[in-house]
């Protein structure tokens, strides 16, 4: 799964990315809806979220790109954002205008199980995903809830910390896993600090699911959309 | 009421009516679930609460006095005026006490770091005083431009040997800092406390700091039962998290007859959208951020609005969910002042009394300068004197707008850049 922020570098530039992502056959997307508190992100994405919103990306200009890629693209997309956004839009239009937009599941960083029931309801009812967190420090009790409200796949958080910074995929995000199969019969996804073709390579196997964000915007940053592209096309050779 | 604050319904542990809740990652979930598990069996403790107030009495200033202000209220000519003295408190403002707490429960909990936010910096000072106490390593976060306005209380911050880091996301002020702390906790819990500074942030903060905050109150009823034989008609206390104001209602919430005013940054007028009134002012609604739900200053799309006040440490986008409840409930009234206001009721107090309030306390002496004139004689009224004023003297100086200590300062830079001449390093 790959992602980006909508809005940084500019919206031009998000659907050259996504065109990029289709050519490496990419299987998910999340698209970030950018806000201007984002607690759960690292540096490189707080810089992307406050230079979208600086660039006055607003709901209309997201939920535009989501359309129009949801018809373009094969991939099936998801949401990514934090829950001051939906409970301003309201739990029942977002998953409205997320699902007349062709999403097909949604992931709020900020908003644990229990604060979730009813979002989850409302966009089960309209056919969205609501994809949760496991995280390294959950003990197999709250596995277990998160993975009672899961859907679609769980996102396992490889580590520690905040987006972003490298993660080395040890014995310790091994056994994590083992305690995530354990809780849940979905397909797992590991996320948070995946940088390379190798990391993508040594998690197979482990897990159903390789979720790129960070090192996919360094790529643009560092290579423009040649240095993307051929990022993405590295990563895809990690997984055959 | 103050205990029925906190029986939590099952499934709304945290709620105070529609505010509060603990909306973080997922990976900080058995962090809150430890400091929740540490808070409850301390608070169920008799021995913790003795404990906390007999290093509040050796280490800070407790218990705090009360003043009669017998000047002001001459000046004013209605109600009786008397000021609860927690600019007294060690590091000069009533920060030591929720921070002495919560680093008792550090130790409690066998943690060695701690980190905190700042905005003015006196929360950032009265962590590293307690670190420094304590003997734990201690992390400050601050916005960048805090740091700039607040050199001098980032200059002890490091003499306390604490490590400032600079915050340059968003605003870079005391938000962004929140931020950074809520970004280094989810990697460090386990050997790290985030001693939160105010009444926000995700379930147990809210209730954790208005239950050490609480001694201001407990002490301040007392006081006035001895010194004037009755309750206060009307207590009065600036409101930026709104920690101050949590410590100090406690103590009167079960005496419905008691008015509770809490005086908001009105910063340059309510109708210039720069100032911090997020209830008083009306503009702010109910949103989620930085984990947890309360009033919040921000736009249609929910992204957090600039604020502005004189006092740095009312300049904040949310408020306290139990005092958001509370205004709800009609048992707290909002009320805001403006930079202007708030800068002649500080003259006004320093000459009269000798008292020198902090830019943020003196928030609440502008509101109550404000109303004592149409209170009786017969009525007593009381404000909370936060913190004191003469730690600002860089922004008091410049919201007085005094020539002799710029030319002061235009001075010492001049010998400064001399100095440096000479020893030929610029």
């Amino acid at each position: 799964m790959a992602h980006a922020v909508v809005g940084y570098p500019s919206l031009e530039v998000n659907w050259q990315m996504l065109e990029a992502m289709e050519a490496a056959n990419v299987d998910l997307v999340e698209l970030q809806l950018p806000f201007s508190e984002p607690i759960a992100d690292g540096p490189t994405f707080v810089k992307a979220n406050q230079a979208a919103l600086h660039s006055q990306t607003h709901w209309e200009h997201y939920f535009a790109l989501m359309s129009r890629a949801a018809r373009r693209f094969s991939f099936p997309i998801l949401f990514m954002g934090y829950y001051n956004s939906v409970f301003r839009m309201g739990e029942e239009t977002f998953c409205d205008r997320l699902s007349h937009a062709g999403a097909r599941g949604f992931i709020v960083a900020d908003l644990p199980p229990e604060e979730a029931v009813g979002l989850n309801g409302h966009g089960r009812a309209r056919g969205l995903d609501p994809i949760l967190l496991m995280t390294p420090t959950n003990s197999p009790s709250r596995l277990t809830e998160i993975a009672a409200q899961a859907s679609g796949f769980v996102y396992c958080v490889a580590r520690k910390g905040v987006t972003g910074k490298r993660t080395e995929i040890s014995d310790g995000v091994e056994s994590f896993l083992g305690r995530c199969r354990k809780a849940t019969k979905l397909p797992l996804a590991l996320g948070f600090g995946i940088k390379t073709e190798q990391d993508v390579r040594t998690i197979k196997g482990l897990a159903d699911i390789a979720i790129v964000g960070t090192a996919c915007l360094e790529a643009w940053e560092r290579g423009g959309r040649s240095g993307y592209t051929e990022f993405l096309s590295t990563l895809s050779r990690g997984r055959s | 009421m103050y205990q029925d604050l906190f029986d939590f319904r099952q499934g709304r542990e945290g709620y105070y009516g529609q505010f509060g809740g603990a909306y973080v990652p997922e990976i900080l979930h058995e962090t809150l679930a430890e400091l929740r598990a540490a808070f409850d069996e301390a608070r169920h403790d008799p021995k913790f609460w003795r404990q906390y107030v007999e290093v509040m009495s050796t280490y800070s200033c407790r218990p705090t006095p009360i003043t009669y202000c017998d000047n002001l209220t001459r000046l004013l000519g209605g109600a009786k005026i008397f000021v609860k003295r927690e600019d007294l408190n060690h590091t000069g403002a009533h920060k030591v006490n929720n921070v002495m707490g919560q680093g008792l429960l550090m130790r409690r909990m066998g943690k060695k770091r701690v980190i905190a936010e700042t905005g003015a910096g006196q929360h950032g000072v009265a962590t590293a005083t307690m670190a420094a106490r304590l003997g734990l390593d201690c992390r400050i976060y601050m916005g960048e431009d805090d740091i700039a306005r607040q050199r001098p209380n980032v200059f002890w911050m490091e003499q306390l040997g604490a490590e400032v880091i600079a915050v340059t996301d968003g605003t870079r002020t005391l938000k962004d800092a929140i931020n950074a702390c809520l970004r280094d906790w989810v990697e460090s819990m386990s050997n790290t406390h985030y001693a939160l500074g105010t009444v926000c942030g995700p379930h147990p903060f809210p209730h954790m700091v208005m239950y050490f905050q609480s001694i201001i109150g407990r002490e301040a009823r007392e006081q006035m039962q001895k010194q004037t034989g009755k309750l206060p008609k009307r207590v009065y206390a600036c409101v930026g998290g709104g920690s101050n104001a949590s410590g100090i209602f406690a103590g009167f919430l079960e005496d419905s007859e008691v008015d509770l005013v809490g005086v908001e940054a009105g910063g340059l007028g309510i109708s210039s959208g720069k100032h911090a009134a997020r209830i008083a002012g009306g503009q702010g609604c109910p949103g989620v951020a930085q984990g947890y739900k309360t009033y919040f200053l921000q736009d249609k799309e929910g992204l957090m609005n600039d604020t502005h006040s004189v006092a740095a440490g009312l300049d904040y986008i949310g408020v306290g969910p139990i005092l958001a409840h509370l205004h709800d409930r009609g048992r707290v009234r909002f009320e805001s002042a403006t930079d202007t206001e708030v800068v002649e009721a500080l003259k006004l107090t320093i000459r009269s009394e000798g008292l020198i309030p902090a830019l943020e306390s003196s928030h609440a002496f502008a509101a109550a300068c404000r109303e004592a004139p149409q209170l009786s004689p017969d009525d007593a009224i009381l404000i909370n004197q936060s913190g004191r004023g003469d730690k600002d003297i860089f922004t008091v100086a410049d919201a007085l707008g005094d020539e002799r200590w710029k030319e002061f300062i235009q001075g010492k830079a001049a010998a400064y850049e001399s100095a440096a001449r000479k020893r030929g390093t610029l």
